[in-house]
């Protein structure tokens, strides 16, 4: 049995692991983190599977790896009891910015228009809004279950779990003798072998609004800091999410949090009395061009730049890692051609 | 640089021209462009916020031809030096690089980013924004002029955004700047030049200054509008990086501004109220028509 090392147990290196497991490998896990935790940036993600919304932004590739995904989520959360909520999300604007809505229409494709009775019908707490773009395609799942249970599903599937152990460079070396692959997930850690790794500074908040009902995710247009808000059980919502150009910071700016709050307050008044029960900072790890990609080293493959899009393409992302590894076959998509 | 620019051809032409009589340019107006006393060729200074991603946004600054980017900087980020991997990218583009002071609401903030950004950046160029109102994004002109004053003393090479007020603009010039960017409309709001009378008194009220619009441009036609009013050049950011195609927009752009600038120096027509025919009609009396 051919045996391979995953460091990281992000969303990124547990999907590689688990199908890595899948498909009969003998895997080490390898992690910096004591369990799921906050020191990876999965652990603060949205949770948000929305592939077309992301074109608005994003290069085509982040829609196929999506898709694919998705497909893949909505299997392992019926497999493990977790919940996928397939309700789509809606896209609005204040009265004054309808121009960002006709834009990311324009820019996006899947999308239908609701005018302020079908806004209603779907979400009542948003009927003050008088038109919304609804991607009915779309999905969110609760990122800090998923990957509990991703831990949990390698574990069961006999993966050994070494925790608290932050690995040096000469260590990750003498892995490669150890193991037949290493897989190095590490995010933005792995600054230290990718000087072209960038993090891009994101802040959210977790709020306690008993007031509010929301079923899907909801992304406020505006021209500086468009913003959206996942809905989690029990009246909590995951507000978020800035984006800097900052390599690594542990703090919240009290700008970015009158930007996240104010605009939970746009969306719906009775948000100025929700209870805030966290705020989060990370950064996401990026290249230039804001896509993952794998680079091949001997027989170490680094997976890694997932940027905004851990859940939308850490699956599609794993399932080419194993398929090269397996078979030798390259997938020009996300192999890095330039460093391989 | 393949920047053979139309400025040259100009003032090749312009040479040319006056050696026959035959053709007139506008006099003087010829000139390269230079702000505080570095010579440009391209007449567009490009933002670098909001791109898809750092490869798209180097794509359109190269297409664009730009040679002056304006970079944001935050407090935060400069404080820590976290920034640095994202300016290093900008400077691989080889641009003179213009930091801004966005963001800032009072002439105390700015001085501190200005000064923040000059270590940064190790240049003396600062781009004053003192923002008046968080919505429109319009300056403050109080806190401008105060700022202007004491960066001005600093030894920095202030570039304010301003509005198109003439007062303004001369305690601007008092307190030491040497290049005027007056507002085309709000920042983002792709509208266009508001006001383009007075944008054009500003322009003859402030003949031998460097005038670049700033902010509020959507389209190359108003950029090109700027143009041919006279400006010395224009600087935007969201018309390009919101763009569904950046790089192709960023070329747009600077065909525009090219074709601006060429008829402002061609002298172009003046406008009339009725259509003229080129060549009477034989037999008819046309001025009776």
């Amino acid at each position: 049995m051919k045996s391979v090392a995953v460091i990281g147990s992000g969303v990124a290196g547990l999907s590689c692991a688990y199908y890595l497991l899948k498909a009969g490998y003998k895997v080490r896990i390898i992690t910096a983190s004591h369990c799921p935790d906050e020191q990876c940036c999965s652990w603060w993600a949205g949770g948000m599977l929305a592939p077309y919304c992301e074109q608005e932004s994003a290069e085509p590739l982040v829609e196929t790896l999506g898709l694919e995904s998705m497909a893949f989520w909505q299997q392992f959360a019926a497999q493990h009891q977790l919940s996928y909520q397939a309700h789509g999300s809606l896209v609005v604007a204040a009265p004054r910015d309808q121009s960002l809505l006709r834009q990311f229409s324009e820019q996006t494709q899947g999308a239908s228009w609701l005018d302020n009775e079908q806004i209603s019908g779907l979400e009542p707490d948003l009927g003050h809004f008088s038109r919304a773009l609804w991607f009915e395609n779309e999905a969110h799942l609760e990122p800090r279950a998923v990957v509990l249970s991703l831990w949990q599903a390698c574990q069961s599937a006999g993966a050994t779990i070494e925790t608290d152990r932050r690995l040096s460079l000469s260590e990750i070396e003498g892995l490669k003798g150890e193991v037949d692959w290493v897989l190095d997930c590490r995010g933005l850690s792995a600054r230290d072998l990718m000087p072209d790794l960038r993090g891009v500074k994101g802040e959210m908040l977790h709020l306690h609004c008993p007031e509010v009902e929301l079923s899907r995710p909801v992304r406020l247009l505006h021209p500086r800091h468009p913003i959206y808000l996942v809905p989690r059980p029990d009246n909590v919502f995951m507000l978020g999410a800035t984006m800097l150009e900052v390599n690594s910071s542990k703090r919240a700016s009290v700008r970015s949090m009158l930007e996240l709050l104010s605009a939970a307050y746009a969306l719906n008044p009775a948000f100025a009395e929700a209870q805030i029960i966290e705020i989060g900072v990370d950064a996401r790890p990026a290249f230039n061009d804001n896509l993952p990609k794998v680079r091949v080293n001997d027989n170490c493959l680094s997976v890694n730049g997932l940027y905004r899009h851990g859940f939308l393409a850490a699956p599609a992302v794993a399932r080419r890692v194993v398929d090269f590894i397996n078979s030798g076959k390259l997938c020009d998509e996300v192999f890095d051609a330039n460093h391989s | 640089m393949n920047m053979k620019t139309t400025e040259a051809n100009n003032q090749a032409a312009q040479a040319k021209n006056k050696a026959k009589n035959k053709t007139k340019t506008k006099e003087g107006s010829g000139k390269a462009l230079e702000f505080y006393g570095q010579k440009l060729e391209s007449r567009l200074l490009l933002g670098t916020a909001q791109y898809p991603s750092p490869q798209v946004l180097l794509e359109a600054i190269e297409q664009s031809k730009t040679q002056i980017i304006t970079v944001s900087v935050r407090r935060e980020s400069g404080s820590s030096q976290d920034g640095q991997q994202f300016w290093q990218l900008l400077k691989q583009s080889n641009c003179k690089i213009l930091p801004n002071t966005a963001g800032c609401h009072s002439a105390k903030e700015a001085i501190t980013t200005a000064m923040m950004a000059r270590e940064l950046f190790d240049t003396p160029w600062i781009k004053l924004e003192v923002i008046g109102n968080d919505d429109t994004l319009q300056p403050d002109v109080f806190g401008l002029v105060e700022a202007a004053t004491e960066l001005c003393q600093q030894g920095f090479k202030v570039f304010p955004y301003t509005t198109d007020d003439l007062v303004v603009g001369e305690k601007l010039l008092a307190a030491g700047c040497e290049v005027l960017m007056p507002w085309g409309a709000p920042i983002g709001s792709g509208r266009g030049l508001q006001n383009p009378k007075a944008l054009e008194s500003y322009r003859h009220y402030f003949p031998d200054t460097s005038l670049v619009i700033d902010a509020g441009i959507g389209l190359p036609s108003q950029a090109a509008q700027a143009m041919e009013l006279g400006y010395d050049a224009v600087l935007l950011n969201t018309a390009v990086a919101r763009a569904g195609n950046p790089v192709a927009m960023a070329q747009a752009f600077d065909q525009a501004i090219n074709a601006g600038r060429s008829a402002y120096l061609s002298q172009p027509i003046e406008p009339r109220d009725m259509a003229r025919p080129s060549t009477p009609v034989a037999g008819t009396p046309f001025w009776l028509s």
